[in-house]
């Protein structure tokens, strides 16, 4: 299991993600960094999104 | 004395006249129950296809400046002043480009670059420049642009481009808007939009709902915006993001939502009026197709700025189904 929750950066150990995981779920990319808890860079376009973390690297996106 | 019935006066005034509500009948709407919504839905229908035709309008947008922005407008997550999840990127041009190729794809007619600022500096209006020449030149799709604030000559040099349309919302009621950006005025974007409209090009501007105004703010504002008589009203419903100063506020009620559905429509009988951001959220599916069949003639498939929509296949299903066709190009321009 990932270390940190890619809707708000903290670690899943801490406290209560389900409205990060409804977020994830229905209207937002991922945020923060699975691996490091960093804020990603996004890029959301019409038909799918990108995201990279500066120190871990890519992360796999969407394109419909 | 008893009022009249504002759904009648609505059927005589608007649907035969074609004289949009006032802002105190814009209310009455408002204020309709529960019960009444589907009334106010149905009228609003026959409103948008008399006034407007079955065509409904589809558009793409792409936000090619993303995040830093030094403004505060208090239901953005991309204002540099709020700790939100949201970082600064820029989109290079050949992203651009295929985003462009990718969304003309699904029968879309606008495309519209969208920045992150207070009005563009000119690092900004060359890389605006240069993406409208390489989509011009690739795509064939009219281009739109929401960039802020402009000054004449910034103004000037989009309309020669071709630029087709330019996005500014108002985004709320004159009254209201303190309560929502305290780094501009309304009156600095209103300037904005008697720029694009003297310079030709078609003016864009909405809103959003669900900022916490009141029932009378939402009225003034339709009153506001029929006054303006843009070609085009983007609704958006608010989507409180987290870290913003509206990112605890609650999604508007889905009644609510399709209420002011039906009250911008009767107040803007020949506007495009456009489904925007939070219909996701606020609306779902069964929403969607009750806002297509209560006044909306116009949609942004896809995703938006920052977060993501419905699928595009979702949405032109629901057009084929309800037998209205997607506008074409050449009916746009």
């Amino acid at each position: 299991m990932p270390t940190f929750c890619d809707g708000c950066g903290r670690a899943h150990a801490e406290g209560d993600h389900e409205r990060c995981r409804r977020r994830r779920a229905t209207t937002d990319p991922p945020r923060f960094c699975e691996s490091c808890g960093r804020k990603l860079v996004v890029q959301v376009l019409p038909l799918g999104w990108t995201a990279r973390c500066v120190r871990c690297g890519p992360v796999p996106g969407v394109s419909r | 004395m008893t009022r009249p019935d504002i759904i009648a006066v609505a059927r005589e005034q608007v649907l035969e006249r074609g004289v949009g509500l006032e802002e105190a009948q814009v209310l009455d709407v408002l204020r309709l129950p529960d019960a009444r919504v589907d009334d106010a839905l149905a009228l609003a229908h026959e409103v948008r296809m008399r006034w407007c035709g079955p065509a409904v309008e589809v558009e793409g947008i792409v936000s090619i400046k993303t995040g830093g922005c030094p403004e505060d407008c208090h239901f953005c997550s991309q204002s540099g002043r709020f700790e939100t999840p949201v970082r600064a990127v820029r989109l290079d041009i050949p992203a651009l480009v295929q985003a462009a190729r990718e969304t003309a794809a699904t029968g879309a007619t606008e495309f519209c670059l969208v920045a992150a600022v207070r009005g563009p500096d000119e690092r900004l209006m060359e890389q605006v420049r240069a993406a409208v020449a390489a989509i011009q030149a690739e795509v064939p799709i009219n281009i739109a642009c929401s960039l802020g604030i402009l000054t004449r000559a910034q103004a000037e040099g989009l309309a020669q481009l071709g630029v087709h349309r330019y996005n500014h919302n108002l985004e709320t009621a004159r009254s209201y808007f303190a309560q929502v950006v305290t780094t501009h005025t309304w009156e600095e974007r209103f300037a904005t939009l008697e720029l694009v409209r003297e310079l030709g090009m078609e003016v864009c501007c909405g809103g959003i709902v669900g900022m916490g105004e009141t029932l009378e703010q939402r009225a003034e504002f339709a009153g506001q915006l029929a006054m303006l008589e843009p070609d085009e009203v983007p609704l958006n419903f608010l989507d409180p993001r987290p870290g913003t100063p509206f990112g605890e506020l609650s999604a508007i009620q889905t009644k609510d939502a399709l209420r002011t559905i039906a009250a911008f429509r009767l107040a803007l009988p020949r506007t495009i009026l456009r489904f925007a951001g939070g219909r996701e959220l606020t609306l779902g599916d069964i929403g969607t197709r009750a806002g297509v069949l209560g006044g909306i003639n116009a949609m942004i498939v896809g995703n938006y700025l920052t977060t993501l929509g419905r699928d595009p296949r979702e949405d032109l299903e629901l057009l084929d189904d309800l037998s209205m066709p997607i506008k074409a190009l050449a009916e746009t321009i």
